[in-house]
């Protein structure tokens, strides 16, 4: 019998985390007992990337979109909607309170987006191989194995004007070039899924819904630059997209799409899993290497580009998943296609990680050039509880913040460099009126300070002093002169760092100074902290004319450091107060004031 | 003469020894070697890393090397718990600061630290990558999200 009914549960990470399978299960189960498993599929697929509302269901051929389900709502929709034919109205979005929101295209967070990299996250069941090809899957490969020329590959990655989606932005049709222009009997294919930057999963998602085209892309990349085996280095943390990789894997060298004599040609290819262990620094492609090679994950001087001496020192083509994820459209659809989405000088689209203070949460894919006012406002459904918004840091510990001023800035390559931010691998994180800046910024420092190789000096040791600087500064222990010592320190690491990492890792104090220079001085002069946030520069009040006396916060004190009479005004103990906030979070009647 | 220092026995089970057979003479092997003992220990004991060193012929130091670089690998027991609070940027904005500092008090132990009866241990670590769940803490293979510091008792209760 055919399906009449798909029904796509998440199983992404974020709705994993939220009991999806658990949601999965009982729907397998109910559809058992109500005797429609035969009419209908359950497939439990990668990322929608509406995290926020997560865990998702979704039921075609309604199209209809639930969101925040629990495992107990299974069986609801089932006997409602599958056997009733009646849609769970409860459970569908409803973003207005007025108006109910049935439809994906309805829903203004998917309004926007554009999707190439996560075209199949949320469609296709990620560990069936027949539905991946079912949506073109392997054809690009299939193409390029009996239609194309490795240099007509090179061409027409050219053409698409395809830029590396992992931090620099540097073009892939090159990267390709040098690697294949080497003449050497041993070649590598590379692909960094390392993605260690903290508030970011893009990466992971892409894996998780969709792992068969990075194995395509590799593929294509093998056959045009002449490399049999390839490598996929993975954080450990990732077992979810670890494991689909696997299965992906098995299923293509079943298929005959991986291993000896694909499809029957000549070319032979394989890939193989390697796990990453926690070092951020292994994002940058040198460091990488030398983790590959089982060492410590330091990188080396450039040049010599790993393209032309990467792994066991053959030439190496290392891209970063999303930009894999690219390669099958670009080859498909052709270069062409793919200039005429994004701006001048960025083609495509990129995916984001939109987190932080941002009322919708999720992985969002849009064209190059696209605002980061679209992206936080139309998209992102504004600031989370209606706060005012204060800064956006785009690239993570690598990046810079971005200010309200700027939110029409189209978001390229070019611009965001230009603002001292920069694309990276595509965190995004937005910040409200009650986050400091400069306990951000040290949040992002202690980050690198803790990734730091230590191999060169510029980032072990500026690394540390710009460190402490921002200690010093959030304890109200700041000097004028620190100012200017981070903005030299950090012009330093920027100039002389060895990688990446400390070469960026200025980004957060540079940028910050530049646009939240008061917020630095407010801490620095007048010893205090605007938005409440760094403990040693504020304290707790009770208002008299507010407090009614209903002693919550007393009896929360976890140090008693509140005193007074049930009806009576209360009082805090400044000797005693270790300002942990309880106070403040439980006063309903806003008696308790920061300053 | 240097003394020779007494090293525990330590048992591999056959699964292990099976995977590092496979993956000796693979290059680049150590790191893929090293996840597969701690998953078998839940931590690299001292002396696991000195029958690795045997197995593969490479320096102790080596191993050491690579051990002490990799945030992932430990080199202590965790408690039959292991705690961790996600300490990426949503959660660190969302107040995971905060549940750190819950966790210290009611377990009295700091970040790396296992309490006395070896229950629990606790550790921050950098983006579980569910960032729409911020504030988020793990314990084994749930997941608890959008946290508040007084949801946390309850939930240490529970492992009790």
């Amino acid at each position: 019998m055919a399906f009449t009914n798909y029904i796509l549960v998440c199983g992404g990470t974020g709705c994993e985390s939220a009991k999806a399978d658990q949601i999965y299960q009982n729907l397998l189960s109910a559809a058992n007992a109500e005797g429609v498993h035969e009419t209908v599929q359950i497939v439990k697929t990668g990322c929608f990337g509406f995290c926020e509302q997560g865990p998702i269901v979704k039921i075609l051929p309604e199209d209809s979109f639930y969101v925040q389900v629990k495992p107990e709502d299974s069986e609801e929709i089932i006997k409602e909607h599958i056997v009733k034919g009646r849609e769970v109205k409860r459970l569908l979005y409803d973003k207005s309170e007025s108006k109910k929101h049935a439809r994906v295209e309805d829903i203004q967070f998917y309004q926007k987006q554009f999707r190439i990299v996560l075209r199949n996250c949320g469609f296709i069941n990620p560990e069936n191989i027949d539905e991946y090809i079912a949506r073109d899957g392997y054809a690009a490969l299939e193409k390029v194995l009996f239609e194309m020329s490795s240099d007509a590959v090179i061409e027409e990655l050219k053409k698409s004007g395809l830029r590396g989606r992992g931090g620099a932005g540097f073009p892939t049709w090159l990267k390709w070039n040098f690697t294949k222009q080497v003449d050497s009997e041993q070649k590598y294919i590379v692909c960094n899924a390392d993605e260690g930057d903290p508030g970011a999963y893009m990466d992971r998602s892409t894996l998780e819904g969709d792992p068969h085209s990075i194995l395509e892309a590799m593929a294509i990349a093998g056959f045009t630059c002449g490399a049999d085996t390839g490598y996929i280095y993975i954080r450990a943390e990732y077992p979810l997209a670890i494991g689909r990789l696997k299965i992906a894997m098995e299923q293509a060298r079943a298929y005959g799409l991986l291993g000896e004599n694909i499809l029957g040609s000549e070319f032979s290819f394989d890939i193989e899993i390697r796990l990453g262990a926690g070092a951020f620094v292994c994002g940058e492609e040198t460091a990488l290497l030398a983790s590959l090679e089982g060492n410590r994950g330091m990188p080396w001087p450039r040049p010599p580009f790993p393209a032309v001496k990467g792994l066991w020192d053959k030439p190496t083509v290392i891209n970063n998943v999303e930009t894999w994820a690219n390669v099958p459209m670009v080859i498909l659809k052709g270069g062409e296609w793919f200039t005429q989405i994004g701006t001048e000088d960025s083609k495509g689209t990129k995916v984001f990680a939109l987190t932080g203070k941002i009322r919708n949460s999720g992985l969002v894919e849009v064209p190059m050039g696209t605002t980061l006012r679209e992206i936080i406002y139309d998209i992102g459904g504004g600031i989370a509880n209606d706060k005012d918004f204060k800064a956006v840091q785009t690239g993570g510990p690598s990046g810079g913040m971005i200010t309200k001023d700027y939110l029409d800035t189209p978001i390229d390559y070019k611009h965001l460099q230009g603002l001292g931010s920069m694309m990276g691998s595509g965190g995004m994180i937005v910040m409200d009126e009650d986050d400091c800046i400069v306990d951000v910024t040290k949040f992002y420092l202690g980050f690198t300070v803790d990734e730091s190789c230590g191999k060169c000096s510029p980032c072990r040791v500026g690394g540390r002093t710009l460190y402490n600087t921002l200690d010093r500064i959030t304890k109200g222990e700041g000097t004028m002169e620190d100012i200017d010592k981070m903005r030299s320190c950090g012009y330093a690491m920027q100039k002389a760092s060895l990688c990446g990492l400390g070469q960026t890792a200025p980004n957060p104090i540079m940028s910050s100074l530049k646009y939240f220079e008061k917020e630095y001085l407010a801490h620095i002069k007048d010893r205090s902290c605007p938005s409440g946030r760094c403990k040693e520069l504020i304290s707790y009040f009770i208002l008299a004319d507010k407090c009614i006396g209903c002693t919550a916060c007393a009896r929360k004190c976890p140090v008693s450091a509140i005193t007074g009479e049930r009806r009576k005004i209360h009082l805090i103990n400044q000797d005693l107060c270790i300002k942990c906030g309880i106070c403040y979070e439980v006063c309903k009647f806003d008696a308790v004031y920061v300053g | 003469m240097a003394e020779q220092r007494d090293t525990e026995q330590i048992t591999f089970s056959d699964e292990l020894v099976k995977y590092i057979e496979t993956w000796k003479h693979k290059p680049g092997n150590l790191i893929m070697i090293l996840h597969r003992v701690q998953e078998e220990f839940r931590f690299v004991p001292r002396e696991a890393a000195d029958e690795v060193a045997r197995i593969l012929d490479v320096p102790l130091a080596k191993i050491y090397g690579v051990l002490t670089f990799y945030h992932y690998f430990k080199l202590t027991k965790p408690g039959k718990y292991n705690i961790q609070i996600c300490l990426g940027t949503a959660c660190y904005l969302k107040g995971a600061d905060g549940l750190i500092e819950e966790i210290e008090n009611l377990l009295g132990v700091s970040e790396g630290e296992v309490t006395e009866d070896e229950q629990f241990s606790f550790e921050s670590v950098r983006c579980v990558g569910c960032c729409g769940l911020a504030p988020v803490l793990v314990i084994g293979d749930e997941v608890f999200g959008k946290l508040t510091k007084d949801q946390i008792p309850g939930i240490i209760a529970k492992y009790q």
